[in-house]
């Protein structure tokens, strides 16, 4: 390991450090623009200069590894000229823009400047300017900023692993660009938008939105698919302008997907701001009293086995610890929160959830899909396996649609046949995962949610066990939820009781005329036509499918607007908070089902958050358990039965649309007509 | 970058063109066959009237099995791949310090008044594009054009008009200096080791 002075102060670092590494350990700090932790080393910004013992010239610190007794002096005044002169090169073509640009307050350059710069230039050409380039519906260019840092190039090429981005040209005439004029068909675009140092590239959608000094920033946790990522939901008032990645090692790193980033502007439109109740055929606005009282009705005639609850996918756990209540209190058997179908719950708790953890992907040596397409499924998670599948000596193997995944996997085949035939060893990639040290499989919840969904789970676990997957120290078997509810719904026990029905029979039940009452905890994504005969009580905070079946509407929040739950699918608790009020007349859900627990005539034994907090924990102490993930005991789960020979289907069709937030938004839906439908853009766009 | 107006549909090497480019991708170790990506691009510029069409590059990219993009960078890199039509004699003038101490200045007026144009254009009838350029190494027979494979050196206006009348002609003038020298050799004949002149 070697051993350096950095500013009079002798550190040793891992070997293959780099020497700006050193200086941050060593607490000095160097700036830089091209410079990423996460990215490949580049070295051409040329800001992170530092002067180096016996080296005639100062070096890039970034580029230079740190050696044996190097002394390095971070703040001399040959390194202050020298970053200067780099400063004052950069700011050559570099516009004087800044009051008109987005990155304006939170610019790497601006701030560097300010140490830095000049205060006035000593160039009189003409200044370089570049044609702005289209990226696509969520990246704004003004590349006249640009500084060649190549940031947005590694990224893209590296993490999101699509190659679309380069650069052409050389010297002056270089630009950053895609040549061809064509969206950036990635589903993390917009966190070279993070990564861009300077205004060069901003996001489209929140264009001249707001500054980031008039911002309010709540730390909070996504909800669009179950990775759970960790954000930071900006917002002005009541308005949220905008979602940014929190740094969180262990889940997303530094990144969050297009959705998570930029479905915001769903928060907005289409929003149930007060009650409303059906009369004449139509949806009337209401008062709560009036919604009450229709809703009291209803639920007052009807058996509790005539009840039913499903619960939508972006539910927090205080939330459904409120309905474990209240249909508890009510009777009714007929509770689940897996809206898809997926035929998960009972048996061992490993067989619902992402075991080997996320940053557990890492250690992997095989992996084997099944039934799932990770990159629209869960983005993050696809990201971690791509970063794993770079460093080599890591076979990937799918069963299931053969899709552009980001890296190279055998397609071993698409229906539960070929599972089958890995599970009983009689394909060749079953000696693949034997062979391997640390295999994992995952199941996705598409192959769940089908009718034979319990006996996939069952040959899951089979080849898991005789593939060597689970072990004292390895537990190579994972379920990757698309709900970040799913596995808080589980384990707070929101599965059909002695006797009840599952969505499946909810809804039969409902066309039979069997379930008088369906109360809707914001789901959407179930075949709504079926409800029709029934009494709809939609609870949520879109105007989406279930509000317009519902016969009585209830605002609720969205997950910006209350201080929530949520375990995602490696059982890992996190809290969300509170950015902004929910709109008009709309409550916190756990709130609705207190107020209308107590007209029922059976009121919810808890008046706070905190007192429904502890009845969450008392109904699930693993929840008190926050931010570690929390593998499952390893134990029977799945049935044993025949499996179907169709194939696997992914449980997402469209990434852009997979909720009511993202359905309300049109940048999703741009997005959606741009990248899922494959229309091309006009000449017209951006 | 010049803007690209023009572009074509399709492109595939010709069947002898092909041979050659597998025998360039031959000299690389297999896994590494994005290193012919410069001899082939400049096998489809010359089979291609001296230019590159995007299709070209598209072609090449799925030979070679590697990003569009990564081609694109490649070709926009260098000055010396077209990605424009260019007329059937590229003309480039070295104006770097050497060529202009020694008169290039008179070859550039000479260019441009027998050709019609101004550097970076094509003449009318597709003959002749006229470049600017930097160094191309002949500075000891300064001032010199180059045009497509061929050094023309040791010119003042006059004999740059006469290459340009010749190749106008359809002739192909003799390369190298324009003024009766042999090579490099001084001017008016070497002063040492004179048995043997005129050898090669």
């Amino acid at each position: 390991m070697p051993t350096l002075t950095i500013d009079g102060q002798e550190i040793t670092v891992e070997p293959g450090s780099t020497i700006l590494q050193a200086c941050e350990a060593a607490g000095a700090e160097v700036p830089r623009f091209c410079y990423h932790d996460r990215l490949s080393i580049a070295g051409n910004c040329r800001m992170c200069l530092v002067e180096m013992e016996r080296s005639p010239k100062p070096v890039a610190s970034c580029a230079m590894p740190a050696g044996d007794n190097m002394v390095i002096k971070t703040n001399t005044p040959l390194v202050k000229k020298a970053r200067q002169g780099v400063m004052e090169f950069l700011l050559i073509n570099h516009p004087l823009d800044c009051p008109i640009c987005d990155q304006g307050g939170e610019c790497d350059l601006q701030d560097q400047a300010m140490a830095y710069g000049h205060d006035r230039s000593r160039y009189e050409e003409n200044k370089r300017a570049v044609e702005d380039k289209y990226l696509g519906p969520l990246v704004k260019t003004i590349m006249t900023r640009c500084i060649h840092c190549t940031r947005c190039i590694r990224f893209i090429t590296e993490i999101a692993g699509i190659e679309e981005l380069g650069a052409t040209g050389r010297g002056e005439d270089m630009e950053i660009t895609t040549y061809v004029e064509a969206a950036l068909s990635s589903e993390l675009s917009g966190n070279i938008v993070d990564l861009c140092p300077v205004g060069a590239l901003t996001s489209k959608p929140y264009a001249f939105a707001a500054r980031p000094w008039e911002l309010r920033k709540t730390e909070s946790i996504d909800v669009h698919d179950a990775v759970g990522s960790n954000i930071r939901v900006d917002t002005r008032g009541r308005e949220v302008m905008r979602v940014l990645p929190r740094l969180h090692e262990d889940v997303n790193e530094e990144w969050i997907s297009d959705k998570t980033r930029h479905a915001v502007d769903g928060l907005g439109r289409q929003r149930i701001d007060r009650p409303y109740v059906r009369f004449g055929g139509r949806l009337k606005p209401a008062t709560w009293g009036e919604a009450f009282r229709v809703a009291t009705r209803r639920l007052g005639d009807c058996a509790g086995d005539k009840l039913a609850f499903i619960i939508g996918d972006m539910v927090d756990a205080e939330t459904m610890t409120a309905v474990r209540d209240l249909a508890d209190a009510l009777g009714c058997p007929n509770v689940d929160c897996r809206q898809d179908g997926a035929k998960v719950g009972g048996g061992a708790s490993a067989g619902w959830r992402f075991n080997t953890t996320i940053a557990g992907i890492e250690e992997a040596d095989a992996l084997l899909l099944v039934g799932t397409n990770p990159r629209w499924e869960a983005s993050l998670v696809n990201a971690r396996i791509r970063k794993r599948w770079l460093q080599g000596g890591f076979k990937v193997g799918l069963v299931g649609e053969a899709v552009d995944l980001t890296y190279d996997y055998e397609h071993v085949g698409a229906s539960p046949d070929e599972l089958k035939a890995i599970a009983e060893g009689s394909h060749p990639f079953a000696e693949v995962l034997r062979a391997a040290e640390r295999p994992m499989v995952i199941v996705g919840s598409g192959a769940l949610a089908r009718p034979d969904g319990a006996a996939i789970l069952d040959c899951a676990r089979g080849l898991a066990e005789a593939s060597g997957m689970v072990s004292d120290e390895w537990n190579g078997f994972n379920v990757l939820h698309t709900a970040a509810s799913r596995v808080a719904g589980l384990e707070l026990g929101l599965l059909p009781g002695e006797g009840g029905r599952d969505v499946e029979g909810i809804l039969a039940g409902a066309e039979a005329g069997e379930i008088d009452v369906v109360w809707l905890i914001g789901a959407d994504e179930i075949d709504t036509a079926r409800l029709a005969k029934a009494t709809v009580i939609y609870q949520g905070h879109h105007g989406d499918a279930g509000a317009h079946v519902a016969d009585v509407v209830l605002p609720g929040a969205a997950y910006t607007e209350k201080d929530g739950t949520w375990v995602n699918t490696e059982g890992r608790v996190q809290h969300g908070r509170r950015a902004a009020f929910p709109p008009g007349e709309a409550r916190e859900d756990w709130a609705i089902l207190r107020a209308l627990s107590a007209e029922l005539g059976k009121p919810l034994p808890y008046d706070d958050l905190g007192a429904l907090r502890a009845a969450m924990l008392e109904r699930a102490p693993g929840l008190a358990e926050v931010d570690v993930a929390r593998p499952g005991e390893w134990g029977a789960f799945g049935s044993a039965g025949e499996m179907g020979g169709q194939p696997f289907a992914g449980p997402v069709d469209d990434f852009y649309l997979t909720n009511a937030i993202c359905r309300a938004s049109t940048v999703m839906a741009e997005c959606s007509r741009m990248f899922v439908a494959g229309e091309e853009a006009t000449g017209t766009d951006g | 970058m010049t803007a690209v107006a023009e572009q074509m549909d399709a492109f595939t090497f010709s069947e002898e063109n092909r041979a050659q480019a597998e025998a360039v991708i031959q000299r690389y170790p297999p896994g590494r066959q994005a290193s012919a990506v410069m001899p082939l691009l400049d096998l489809a510029q010359r089979q291609n009237d001296g230019w590159l069409p995007r299709a070209a590059m598209h072609h090449i990219a799925e030979m070679l099995e590697m990003p569009r993009i990564r081609v694109y960078e490649v070709a926009t890199f260098y000055t010396m791949y077209n990605l424009a039509p260019v007329g059937k004699y590229r003309v480039q003038v070295c104006t770097t310090t050497p060529c202009w101490l020694r008169g290039s200045d008179d070859v550039v007026a000479a260019c441009k008044a027998k050709l019609g144009i101004g550097f970076g254009e094509t003449t009318a009838d597709g003959l002749f594009t006229l470049q600017e350029v930097e160094c191309l190494g002949a500075c000891v027979n300064a001032p010199m054009i180059q045009v497509n494979d061929e050094y023309y050196e040791d010119l003042d206006g006059p004999r740059t008009e006469a290459v340009l009348d010749a190749l106008a002609k359809g002739e192909t003038p003799a390369p190298g200096p324009q003024n009766s020298r042999h090579t490099s050799e001084p001017e008016g004949g070497p002063t040492t080791l004179e048995a043997f002149r005129g050898d090669d």
